[in-house]
């Protein structure tokens, strides 16, 4: 069927209810039942491919990388940092003086990046209002489906060193 | 069979019944002939005409169907109406020029002569061409046709304004080129005729 038709003296049905068998456009039940057989043939391929990904994959190593100095961030503070990656943004908060948090400065919802918030101490997300606890990274309201990934840190001397993300299991 | 085309002669008909014969014994339409020998004016004279499909360019019955049911394939056969489709409304029974479908009451669709498809299809000939004694359905390629036979073979019919051309070949006399068939003269308008022909 054309999508511009020209000015023609014959209606349109005569177009879409071709008297021609070469102009058919209908399904017969055999293709229809080909089609059902090999997508869900397809579909299970698929799966089966999923499945022996996750049975044969690693889990990923992500090196280390130093982010600041210890007196860098103040109490309540912020310091952003990219990890593993320089597309990558991840946040640092200093909760008090000896405990430092960073995750992942994308939303899981959207990836919105997230921002720290003093007043309400926790992470929140300006696009949706998802809020995340500054604590874990668990998601406290709103559309984000996951928690947030957290980075790992390790102090080597006065250094702050981004070890790795956090692994968590699946709910 | 390339170069082979279907030639009616009324001429040359007998009125045997052979081609009616032959054609019911087909497996796909068993007992129920699809090829029609009628009586051309049963008063008057003996005079018979058989008449197959003719497998018009522009299939009237094709046209005229509202469920879509009757189709035109590629090497220019006009099949019977589709069993899931035809409804057995009788509007091609009523358009066809040529009288050719019919209506299986007890089967509540249209079958008409889709000229031996299973066969012609594989090559062979026609059934009621092949039994035809007098050759008035001749199923040949057109060589043989002009070497055998005087008559003019035409494909073209005048219904008033409506003009069909057809696959099927009517042999003519030959100073004919097309032939128009007055279908008001076969209606028995007359109160007197219709008495005279009773």
């Amino acid at each position: 069927m054309k999508l511009l038709r020209r000015a023609e003296p014959d209606p349109l049905w005569k177009d879409e209810f071709s008297i021609h068998t070469a102009d058919e456009r209908y399904v017969s039940r055999r293709q229809f039942t080909k089609f059902l057989v090999l997508t869900s043939l397809g579909m299970f391929v698929g799966n089966l491919w999923i499945l022996a990904r996750l049975a044969f994959s690693k889990t990923p190593v992500y090196g280390e990388k130093g982010i600041c100095r210890l007196g860098d961030v103040p109490v309540g503070g912020i310091w952003l940092f990219r990890y593993p990656t320089e597309r990558d943004p991840c946040i640092l908060v200093r909760l008090d003086e000896n405990t430092y948090v960073a995750y992942s400065q994308k939303c899981t919802h959207l990836s919105c990046a997230v921002f720290y918030s003093p007043e309400k101490n926790r992470l929140e997300c300006p696009c949706h209002e998802g809020y995340f606890s500054v604590r874990n990274g668990d998601v406290l309201q709103g559309p984000p489906p996951r928690p947030l990934p957290r980075v790992l840190l390790e102090r080597r001397g006065d250094q702050i060193v981004a070890v790795s993300f956090e692994a968590r299991k699946e709910s | 069979m390339f170069g082979y085309e279907f030639y009616v002669d009324p001429s040359r008909c007998i009125g045997c019944q052979s081609c009616v014969n032959a054609c019911a014994e087909c497996e796909t339409h068993r007992g129920t002939p699809m090829i029609h020998v009628d009586f051309l004016d049963r008063a008057n004279t003996i005079a018979t005409v058989p008449f197959v499909c003719m497998h018009c360019d522009d299939p009237t019955c094709a046209k005229v169907c509202p469920a879509d049911a009757i189709k035109k394939t590629e090497d220019g056969i006009v099949q019977s109406s589709l069993k899931p489709r035809c409804i057995a409304c009788s509007n091609c029974v009523l358009a066809c020029p040529f009288g050719i479908p019919k209506m299986m009451t007890e089967l509540e669709q249209m079958m008409k002569c889709d000229m031996c498809y299973d066969r012609t299809s594989e090559g062979k000939r026609p059934m009621c061409a092949t039994v035809c004694p007098s050759q008035a359905l001749a199923y040949v390629p057109r060589e043989q046709l002009e070497r055998m036979r005087r008559e003019k073979p035409t494909n073209v019919f005048l219904f008033g304004k409506q003009r069909v051309t057809t696959r099927v070949f009517m042999m003519l006399p030959p100073e004919l080129d097309a032939l128009a068939v007055d279908v008001v003269d076969y209606m028995w308008e007359d109160s007197h005729e219709i008495a005279s022909t009773r």
